[in-house]
């Protein structure tokens, strides 16, 4: 199933901690538009209504101060609104039983990979990448660690389940983005960036590259199917590496 | 033969003046340049976008990295060459003497070198785009390693040296201008002229040149960081490991891109303010001058600039809430930025204030110097307003680098900037020429532009919510939620090459005013401020600078009281 395209707003979330961003975006841009209304309204009664000369009264700047106050409060209620939300989705890392993804960034392609059974990554080595012989990331195969890694192209979650997400790069800066998981996170070379959440609606949402990287930068996109957690099992088996030393498939 | 002798003089005289005015007018011709190349660049851009198989003229089809390149070098030209170098030096040279009743600056030595080291900073940029390569294609912000690698694509190889060095160039330049506005200012003002009797560009000129110092250091220091990682093997920016093209990279040791986010920033974001502080003192000097009203708050409108000024300096970090920056230190910089919300939102108020309390007094018609104001003011509010937005990591989080920030900016500071540079234009034309600007002109200008930059820039908040990221040279892909937005990109380029034609009535205006505009005479505008004053009068100050007395046009008093007025 893909996520139906809109124009006018965001696409449809799927992730749990988007329906708080949703609302609070909602609530936000109603503000905002208003706000750019009524100064408008004011800027064309300044410009269109005009009575003959009479000399005015000076007044006090009251109401402009009531409304510097007024704005100050919603500035306030939107710094403080933001932060909490804020907080909770990004001061914690992932709950010790998250599953564990790491995803990597390279001219112009993302990359997948899942711990395996043993839930641990293998070492890699910037000197192994190499794409053309079927390495990518450079794993390195010497370590035991990582014989049931799995890389993939396309990122294949369960529904319902936490997932830590690590993101690296290897070359330049990306930046995935999901954003029907309201989701992104640059990718720093020689960082490794850890973002967590919980796809709640199982479908096919884009990713894309949110940082300009080079000249491929507008077709470094991929998928994230959000499965039912059965069809997820049986997408990992059918993954895993048949023999231990073999290629990444 | 004398003759010949004379105008080469003449030339000569032209060329290596250090007179403030025609510095002034150099700078805005450069300005003029810098702005009519990015236009076209931003042009081909839109045309790429909805149709990336088309032949454009003298390029052919564009490639990714074209778009890219061209992306680049709009967003250069525009920032640096144009909304820097037009409203703080171009205006200042012109009428800041004058304003402050000095007879010259305090170093004009020093602010002939800053022109012709800017005019060789563009020349240095656009020979970018003839290097093997072409221009570079990392965007204004040229993020490292991206920046770093001559590897890392086509045009990060001599096109992005040209450009470093370009920037460096343009740095010095910068720092010696604003160290002549800062020291004019504060020595060369005549007798009477206290710091709260200054016209308010006075003082947005003295906060900007402020910010330039600091912000232009940090951006030379940046750039030239930069260069020695790309040339002398130093790891500022690039991390070791580093796998390009299937090439390990093995010159970088410990270097980390966060620290070139971190400088650039730090230049970045008071630079937004360096282009649109100068913008918001015309403004409220213009307001006072067609209203017939004294600026309401001015005391307000000056510790306003202040406070913008200073925290100026502390927001840079809401560019990077999604960049790998400590979340902590987002909700940091959120709370500055949602800080600066408040002076910015106060100075909009009291703009409005002035307008509704204006509305019995002020010139009608609404000359074009007037109209324009009141078209910064509507682009002020409409990018303004979306700031509060993107000052929310949790919302930036999935507006960061898409259209919607695209929106915000060219409304904020692209659109309100280019329309107070016009409004300027229209304003200042007489003390260039001794000539008025066609008004009927100037009016078909402001509403085509109006309606054309709307039409531009507003759809843009559709397709950032839309989740469309930026520097997307297409809209295809293997995912395919991106090309349900190419009908409304197509409507945004109809928009923009609306918005471009438009100006060619001004580019006509500015020709023919010139040659055959309405001869100003003394004070077309009936202003208060000094650089309407007589040329050669020995000005002594002795009220403020908006003393506009309600209703009656010629009820004023202008600031330069003559010594003989005075005895």
């Amino acid at each position: 199933m893909l996520s139906a395209a809109r124009v006018w707003w965001m696409p449809p979330d799927g992730a749990l901690h988007g329906i708080a961003i949703d609302r609070l975006m909602w609530w936000n841009l109603v503000a905002l538009g208003l706000l750019f209304v009524a100064a408008h309204v004011l800027l064309f009664a300044a410009m269109v209504h005009r009575k003959k000369a009479h000399a005015q009264p000076r007044s006090s700047l009251r109401k402009e101060w009531i409304g510097l106050a007024g704005l100050t409060l919603m500035y306030a209620w939107m710094a403080i609104s933001a932060q909490r939300l804020w907080a909770t989705i990004r001061y914690q890392g992932a709950a010790p039983g998250a599953l564990q993804v790491e995803v990597t960034g390279e001219q112009f392609q993302w990359y997948f990979r899942y711990p395996g059974a043993d839930g641990v990554f293998g070492n890699t080595r910037p000197d192994l990448i190499s794409a053309p012989a079927g390495n990518p990331l450079g794993l390195d195969r010497t370590d035991p660690r990582g014989n049931d890694d799995i890389v993939s192209s396309a990122l294949v979650l369960p529904v319902g389940r936490e997932v830590d997400l690590g993101i690296r790069s290897i070359d330049v800066i990306h930046g995935f983005f999901i954003p029907g998981m309201r989701l992104k996170q640059n990718a720093v070379p020689g960082m490794e960036m850890h973002i967590h959440f919980t796809p709640i609606v199982a479908g096919d949402y884009s990713i894309l590259c949110s940082q300009v990287c080079g000249l491929g930068h507008a077709r470094m996109q991929a998928h994230l199917r959000v499965v039912p957690a059965g069809e997820y099992a049986a997408w990992h088996a059918s993954h895993e590496p048949q023999h231990t030393s073999g290629a990444a498939p | 033969m004398s003759q010949d002798v004379q105008t080469e003089a003449a030339q000569r005289r032209l060329l290596f003046t250090t007179d403030h005015r025609i510095l002034g007018v150099w700078y805005l011709l450069l300005s003029l340049a810098a702005v009519a190349v990015g236009t076209v660049l931003s042009v081909f851009m839109r045309i790429h976008i909805i149709a990336p198989d088309l032949k454009l003229p003298f390029w052919g089809v564009v490639p990714p990295e074209g778009y890219l390149a061209l992306v680049t070098m709009h967003g250069t030209l525009m920032v640096f060459f144009v909304l820097t170098t037009a409203p703080v030096n171009g205006f200042a040279s012109l009428v800041l003497p004058a304003q402050i009743g000095a007879k010259r600056m305090a170093l004009p030595l020093l602010n002939a070198i800053s022109l012709w080291s800017t005019v060789v900073s563009f020349l240095v940029l656009l020979a970018a785009f003839f290097v093997r390569g072409g221009a570079p294609i990392s965007g204004w912000t040229n993020y490292p390693p991206l920046s770093a690698i001559a590897a890392a694509g086509p045009g990060q190889a001599t096109g992005m040296d040209l450009w470093l060095v370009s920037i460096g160039i343009f740095c010095f330049a910068a720092v010696l201008g604003a160290v002549n506005l800062l020291t004019t200012i504060i020595s060369k003002r005549c007798a009477g002229m206290t710091l709260m009797r200054m016209p308010l560009t006075v003082w947005a000129w003295l906060v900007t040149a402020a910010l330039i110092v600091f912000a232009f250091s940090i951006l030379f220091a940046a750039v030239v960081m930069l260069l020695s990682d790309r040339h002398l093997a130093t790891s500022f920016f690039v991390p070791p490991g580093e796998v390009i093209n299937g090439v390990i990279s093995r010159a970088h040791a410990d270097g980390s891109p966060m620290l070139w986010l971190h400088l650039f920033w730090f230049f970045g974001h008071p630079e937004v303010y360096i282009a649109i502080l100068p913008a918001m003192g015309l403004t409220s000097s213009l307001l006072a001058n067609f209203t017939r009203r004294p600026v309401l708050g001015y005391k307000f409108m000056v510790a306003t600039t202040l406070a913008i000024g200073f925290f100026g300096l502390l927001v840079w970090g809401h560019h990077m809430f999604v960049s790998g920056m400590n979340p902590y230190a987002g909700t940091a910089f959120a709370l500055t930025t949602m800080a600066i919300a408040v002076p910015s939102s106060a100075k909009v108020l009291g703009w409005l204030a002035m307008l509704l309390r204006g509305r019995d007094s002020r010139v009608h018609p609404l000359p074009t110097p007037m109209l324009f104001t009141l078209g910064f003011l509507s682009f002020f509010i409409a990018g303004g307003l979306t700031g509060p937005i993107l000052a929310q990591p949790v919302l930036d989080a999935y507006l960061h680098n898409t259209y919607f920030v695209v929106a915000h900016f060219h409304l904020v500071m692209a659109m309100a900037g280019m329309f107070s540079l016009f409004a300027a234009v229209y304003y200042w034309f007489p003390l260039m020429t001794g000539r008025l600007m066609n008004e009927r002109l100037g009016k078909w200008h402001f509403w085509l532009s109006l309606i054309g930059a709307y039409g531009t820039f507003f759809p843009m908040h559709f397709a950032g919510l839309a989740g469309q990221p930026r520097h997307y040279a297409q809209l295809t892909g293997s995912t395919s939620t991106l090309a349900s937005l190419l009908p409304l990109q197509k409507g945004i380029t109809h928009a923009a090459l609306f918005l471009a034609t438009a100006q060619l009535v001004f580019l006509f205006n500015l020709v023919w005013s010139a040659r055959r505009g309405r001869i100003a005479g003394m004070n077309p505008w009936q202003a208060t401020t000094m650089e309407w004053a007589p040329n050669d009068t020995e000005c002594r100050v002795a009220c403020g600078p908006y003393e506009y007395f309600d209703g009656n046009l010629s009820c004023f008093a202008p600031q330069c009281a003559t010594e003989t007025e005075q005895e």
